[in-house]
């Protein structure tokens, strides 16, 4: 009886460590047993939404992962009851790995660390139209990508540090004051201290940018990875997916496999004025864009209202530090940006740049950096 | 005092507060209690976040010690700081005196106990049993985010010149946040999590007649729809939270309504919007709305 108690409960926290598990598969990387497994403790381990919200509160710590939890969850612990809520991101649906499965490495070379290689494939990719590239070029260009030199722009901040110039530092010149006995001293001064800006990259996967969605994403994986605590990624299809959280994974491949899981519009259609005002509904106003360099991918195809893309790209202006629109079509020849949706947006775009091979992707990533 | 048998309990004791929570968030803040773990609540403005800290205030009858949170706050606006007129004060009434032999002995002096000016952090600790509010900490600086971890890890403060405070048993502790930039991951892992969602159209019609029971039922629900209209049909710059649905009850309530009409939704839809570029949005919705 005891015996069959103690294994019961085994079982249990077997399937509670399972789910754990899928959850960190599943791109959730704040998940971890010991929290979870005290807290179903506290509530009924029979009753599933007990189990259900004993998980988000000490699994979960962003919205984001909410959706994923949710599918999870409904995976491991059965479909009913819970599970059908609104939640505040994206509605995301079961996908196998949306991209980087064909073109992107999954297996290296062996020659990953070779410097001169990696120099020669830059140089032979440096301006070939990454849209042509066969296979092995996607590859060498993925490695290309990983490489690429990244830091993120800079702001003055608020916080300060001791300095010669700058404003006197009172904390600093009482307290010496103090040491001498109260004899008034020379005065100290700190200055503010640059800090780094945000940066947030806003990436069209609708099916015209197919070819090059997989690149923007890596450039993004390279400034996320550069500044981690100051860079926002979305996905804009015919939603709007926040992807940040993924891109944690340093690993390049891994993350954007990771990302492909939460995105569940891989090359649909884009209404990119809609996506941009889900953009700013739900992140931008709130901070996320305010004094930031904004940096849209997108070919400016828009099946949506031209000009509500145009109303929200001005919006987006007055909050953003710059609005930097990368263009794979910018680049080449003929190029006119008349596409309704680019030309409704240009008023407020500080800088429409070419995107569309390694050496214009380069710039794209040294232009954030320079903002 | 802080315990609480289960999760109905709590429920409870906030609603006697006039604070209405749903079963996802009471589970968390039972957790929290529980556990002993600071509470991150993160949503847009407007959810509750820093209601629910003073609704656990209050039910539980516990002062509620509050840290608003700005860029570019430190240790000594969190923690404590040494009140320096006192000590040059103190400094030259022991030169008067003519104590001023010793230099160990003065300095000591100087950084006693009296001339300690214990911030919210520190107070929290030394009155605890009691409710911490960490508001709004995404406005800090990460640096911030570093000083508080170690303070919610350990519940200890060390003061060099003192010692360490600690607190004998730990705060009720609640951090919000309106999420306009993302929190250290070892933060978040220190806390239990919950992202709160505005309310449903029941709760918060029930939420303005436990805040304001003398607004009709009918002039509530009008106002609720239309607050959750604007909310989920409408992209504003900023949504509407309860606040404003409170406000603008409060508004007609005062000015003798008991009803929507399209005057009175008029006059007073100044309240609901917080931004000048949404006014002509909710005026349009509203008046259309209020029309049927
Ligand atoms: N669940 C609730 N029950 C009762 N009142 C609430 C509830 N949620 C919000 N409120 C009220 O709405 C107003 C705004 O809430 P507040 O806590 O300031 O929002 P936040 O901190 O999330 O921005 C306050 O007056 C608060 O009392
Ligand atoms: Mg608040």
């Amino acid at each position: 009886m005891a015996e069959s108690l103690a294994s019961d409960r085994r079982d249990e926290i077997d399937r509670l460590v399972g789910f754990v598990r899928a959850l960190r598969s599943a791109g959730i990387r704040s998940a971890t047993s010991t929290d979870f497994i005290e807290a179903v403790g506290l509530l009924d381990v029979g009753a599933r939404e007990d189990v259900y919200r004993a998980g988000r509160a000490t699994l979960c710590d962003d919205p984001a992962q909410l959706p994923v939890y949710d599918r999870v969850f409904a995976r491991w612990f059965g479909e009913t009851g819970v599970g059908e809520r609104m939640n505040p991101m994206t509605v995301t649906v079961e996908r196998p790995l949306g991209l980087g499965a064909d073109d992107a490495a999954s297996g290296d070379d062996g020659d990953a660390a070779d410097a001169p290689a990696l120099a020669s494939a830059r140089e032979r990719l440096a301006h070939r139209d990454v849209a042509a590239l066969d296979a092995r070029e996607r590859r060498e260009l993925a490695r290309a990508f990983a490489a690429l030199p990244a830091r993120p722009p800079q702001r003055r901040g608020h916080r300060t540090a001791p300095s010669h110039r700058g404003s006197i530092d009172l904390n600093r010149t009482a307290r010496e004051q103090l040491r001498r006995g109260g004899e008034p001293g020379p005065l100290l001064r700190r200055e503010r201290r640059p800090r780094p800006r945000r940066v947030v990259w806003l990436i069209d996967v609708s099916g015209s940018m197919k070819p090059y969605a997989d690149s923007y994403l890596r450039l993004a994986h390279r400034s996320f990875q550069s500044a981690p605590r100051t860079t926002e990624v979305f996905t804009m299809g015919t939603r709007l997916t926040r992807i940040t959280p993924a891109l944690r994974l340093q690993d390049p491949d891994r993350a954007l496999a990771a990302a492909g899981e939460l995105v569940p519009d891989w090359s649909g259609g884009t209404r990119l004025g809609d996506m941009l005002r889900a953009f700013g509904d739900r992140w931008g106003r709130r901070g996320v864009a305010r004094g930031a360099v904004v940096i849209i991918a997108s070919d400016g195809w828009e099946r949506g209202d031209a000009q509500l893309l145009g109303e929200q790209v001005a919006q987006l202006h007055r909050l953003a530090h710059r609005v930097v629109w990368a263009n794979p079509h910018r680049g080449k020849a003929g190029y006119e940006p008349i596409q309704s949706g680019i030309a409704a947006a240009l008023p407020s775009v500080d800088q429409l740049v070419a995107g569309h091979s390694l050496a214009t992707l380069a710039e794209v990533l040294e232009l954030a950096a320079r903002a | 005092m802080t315990a609480v048998h289960d999760v109905t309990e709590l429920a409870h004791r906030l609603a006697s507060t006039g604070y209405l929570a749903d079963t996802d968030l009471t589970t968390v803040g039972y957790l929290a209690l529980t556990m002993q773990r600071p509470l991150l609540l993160e949503g847009d403005p407007g959810t509750g976040k820093t209601a629910l800290a003073e609704a656990l205030a209050d039910a539980f009858e516990l002062p509620l010690i509050r840290l608003q949170c700005y860029e570019g706050i430190d240790a000594r606006q969190a923690l404590y700081d040494w009140d320096f007129a006192r000590q040059i004060l103190h400094l030259r009434t022991l030169e008067a005196a003519g104590g001023v032999d010793d230099p160990q002995a003065v300095e000591d002096s100087l950084y006693d106990e009296r001339f300690l000016l214990a911030r919210p952090v520190v107070r929290a600790l030394r009155e605890s049993p009691a409710v911490l509010l960490v508001d709004e900490v995404d406005r800090a600086d990460d640096e911030f985010e570093a000083l508080l971890l170690e303070v919610l890890s350990t519940y200890r403060v060390s003061v060099p010149e003192l010692g360490t405070i600690s607190a004998p048993q730990p705060p009720i502790v609640v951090l919000t946040s309106n999420r306009t930039r993302d929190l250290h991951d070892a933060l978040k892992r220190r806390c239990l999590y919950h992202w709160l969602e505005h309310p449903t159209l029941e709760r918060e019609i029930a939420i303005v007649r436990a805040r304001m029971p003398d607004v009709s039922e009918k002039l509530a629900t009008r106002i609720v729809e239309v607050v959750q209209g604007l909310r989920s049909e409408v992209g504003l710059i900023r949504a509407p939270g309860v606040a404003e649905t409170l406000d603008w009850a409060r508004a007609l309530h005062q000015l003798g309504h008991d009803d929507l009409d399209v005057d009175a939704a008029a006059a007073t839809v100044g309240v609901v919007c917080k931004y000048r570029e949404d006014g002509d949005q909710v005026r349009a919705f509203v008046e259309a709305t209020v029309r049927g």
